[in-house]
């Protein structure tokens, strides 16, 4: 399949920005010319060695990559059913994947003579990582991060002002992740000359979903090398699973592997406290509609009158309404499986997490975790899962404290 | 010719300059903003722009945003927008009314039924601001298909070789948005607008109308003076926020339509 062009699903998007009818550049005029700039910068970045030698070596040197392909032998063994591996990128500098893909992005500003980085961040992770590689090249960086979220993930607030960086808590809507990225968007509008929009996930207006997509897809790509290593040559995972808040985590370990037939690709978004009619939760795919939302086309949690819903996940991470493009391609089109993982489940598998290998991961892989520990018991014991550890959950012990009932303020 | 194409050609005519205003349908609450609305033209407006409330208005400054959150939570819907439009064409059957907001709204209601619905309430034309000129086939074309115009905005980001692409499928005027930025910034220079408009003239037959941080009487002179006219939106959003009657709200709209026309 690999091999047949004309069935392959690594050709997307179109000279559009389109995978099937999602995805687009729906974004105001002033923008326009900008992501059109961008664009063709990326084309040119991409065919050019240089650019991908300094990602390289950045990746290398100061991320810390490849992180490790982790066989975790008790989750294993108390799930009793298939092999469990863990993709560490919690392990990468600033505890997360999101690294991988602001390095991408600020090389382009970079070579775009940008001087001035903005980015929305959710979980914070995001922002600490731009706030991270800005410190590292000597340029400005706002972050707008929802009032709600400045709130609940108060360590990333301070690491990133500790890092340089200028917090905008933004206070419209119900503060979280959507209404961040407005005001990015807004920023952008108004700053138009200076300023290089780092996006955090595989969303917004062509080409940030596939080139968020190709920067993350280093996580995937190693993991195709990392299991033949340890398995055998040519061993590929049998499940890839993946938690998703806007995405970019997920189709970084699921690109590679979209054209094994054999993979089994299984996203895990939000389900807060239940996908049902309440609305209480971030399932795009699973209770969402398309629409047409930050520049793009995609499920989304919306209204009959197509007002955009706020939806909850007790991870700041997933509390996002809409989901990359691509995903909604892939799930229309039936090559990923999405599913959904309460709150309560999360914090069940943080807790095993903890207990059985030592690893204290973010509240938003361990959604994935959750899934992992559903279908594993009945898998064959010859069964490989992946599953992407993409955070550590240095940033959610309080939130996790507070759901325990246990009060760790001083 | 819709009543975009005559009313130009009427303005044209007299000499004068077009006066453009923005509310946002439902703002503050369904009656009085249709009380407004139906004011307007007394009040000397030209073409009415209607704002269709939206919960994620990425172009728009706090003015705005706050004016469609009033909307919503006072239950606007696009139905009970397109109402508006029906009622005011009871007794009004020749100012045109634009739509202006956002693509998601529509989209959800289906392309081809909410131009219908649209059509027989008597709209004229649409802005909608995240449709770019590459994304024509959305909405644009069909939406001239169906007889109404779409206006497109040009800003100081779309240069030269852009220009044409732009204009190409635009019609009733061009909304040049005279400032990088989110409604309600700053306003523009009227030596920076100018030469901006002029641009634009040399590449189009559609009147050109200047918009973004137009709030005196006296900026609306000088803009709607540098070109077939001027819009207002969050000056006048203001007033409607800080709870004037209508008939204070349409004093105010009058003052700037009087600027604008002595230009
Ligand atoms: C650790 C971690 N995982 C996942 C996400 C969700 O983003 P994405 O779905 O783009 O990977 C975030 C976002 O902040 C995060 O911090």
């Amino acid at each position: 399949m690999a091999d047949d062009l004309i069935n392959s699903f690594m050709t997307g998007p179109d000279e559009n920005g389109r995978f099937g009818i999602f995805g687009g550049r729906f974004v105001s005029e002033t923008l326009m010319p900008l992501i059109l700039a961008l664009e063709k910068e990326y084309e040119k970045a991409k065919t050019d060695a240089s650019f991908w030698a300094q990602m390289d070596d950045l990746w290398t040197h100061y991320v810390g990559r490849p992180s490790p392909l982790y066989f975790a032998p008790r989750l294993t063994e108390e799930l009793g059913g298939a092999k469990i591996y863990l993709k560490r990128d919690e392990l990468n500098h600033t505890g997360a994947h999101k690294i991988n893909n602001v390095l991408g992005q600020i090389l382009l500003a970079r070579r775009m003579g940008k001087t001035r980085i903005i980015a929305e961040t959710g979980a914070g992770q995001h922002g600490v990582a731009t706030a991270t590689v800005c410190a590292k090249f000597g340029l400005k960086c706002v972050v707008y991060m929802g009032a709600t979220d400045v709130e609940r993930q108060a360590p990333n607030v301070f690491r990133m002002r500790l890092l340089g960086a200028e917090v905008v808590p933004v206070k419209s809507g119900r503060g979280t992740l959507k209404d961040a990225m407005n005001d990015a968007l807004r920023d952008w509008v108004t700053n138009v000359r200076d300023t290089f929009y780092c996006i955090g996930t595989v969303a917004g207006p062509h080409p940030y979903p596939a080139m968020v997509r190709d920067f993350q897809s280093v996580i995937g790509k190693e993991v195709r090398w990392q299991l033949a290593e340890q398995e055998g040559e040519g061993r590929l995972p049998d499940t890839v699973i993946a938690a998703i808040g806007g995405g970019s985590n997920a189709m970084g370990l699921f690109y590679p592997f979209l054209d094994d037939p054999s993979v089994r690709i299984i996203g895990v978004e939000a389900g807060g406290h239940g996908v049902d009619e309440k609305m209480e939760h971030c399932a795009s795919l699973t209770g969402g509609r398309p629409g047409v939302l930050h520049g793009n086309r995609t499920y989304l949690l919306q209204d009959d009158d197509g007002q955009i819903l706020e939806g909850h996940s007790i991870s700041a991470g997933l509390d996002y309404p809409g989901i990359g493009p691509e995903h909604s391609w892939l799930h229309d089109i039936g090559r990923a499986e999405y599913v959904s993982i309460t709150d309560k489940e999360a914090l069940e598998a943080f807790k095993v997490s903890c207990r059985l290998e030592g690893i204290i991961p973010a509240l938003e892989p361990s959604h994935a975790l959750a899934h992992v520990m559903k279908i594993a018991p009945e898998l064959p014991r010859e069964h490989i899962i992946v599953m992407n550890m993409c955070g550590r959950g240095d940033k959610d012990i309080f939130t996790v404290a507070k759901h325990l009932g246990v009060d760790i303020a001083t | 010719m819709t009543r975009i194409d005559a009313k130009f050609a009427q303005l044209k005519a007299e000499g004068k300059k077009a006066f453009v205003s923005y509310i946002m349908a439902g703002d503050p609450d369904l009656g009085t903003s249709l009380e407004v609305m139906k004011g307007l033209p007394a009040a000397g407006v030209d073409i009415i722009e209607l704002g269709i409330p939206f919960t994620d208005p990425m172009a728009d400054g706090p003015t705005i945003q706050l004016a469609g959150q009033r909307a919503l939570e006072g239950g606007q819907t696009l139905q009970k927008t397109l109402d508006m439009a029906t009622e005011f064409r009871k007794t009004d059957d020749t100012t045109p009314i634009v739509l202006m907001g956002y693509y998601n709204p529509i989209y959800n209601r289906g392309v081809d039924t909410f131009l219908a619905d649209a059509k027989a309430a008597g709209i004229d034309g649409l802005i909608v601001v995240d449709l770019p000129p590459e994304e024509d086939v959305e909405l644009c074309i069909p939406a001239r298909k169906a007889g109404l115009n779409f206006i497109r905005l040009a800003t100081p980001t779309t240069d030269d070789k852009r220009l044409p692409k732009v204009l190409q499928n635009t019609s009733g005027f061009v909304y040049y948005v005279s400032v990088t930025g989110i409604t309600g910034a700053q306003a523009a220079q009227q030596t920076e607008v100018a030469p901006e408009v002029a641009r634009i003239k040399a590449k189009t037959d559609l009147p050109v109308i200047v918009g973004f941080g137009i709030n005196t009487p006296e900026a609306a002179k000088t803009i709607a003076g540098v070109a077939d006219g001027c819009v207002v939106g969050s000056a006048i959003v203001k007033e409607i926020a800080a709870g004037k009657t209508p008939g204070e709200v349409l004093d105010f709209v009058a003052g700037l339509a009087g600027g604008a026309h002595s230009a």
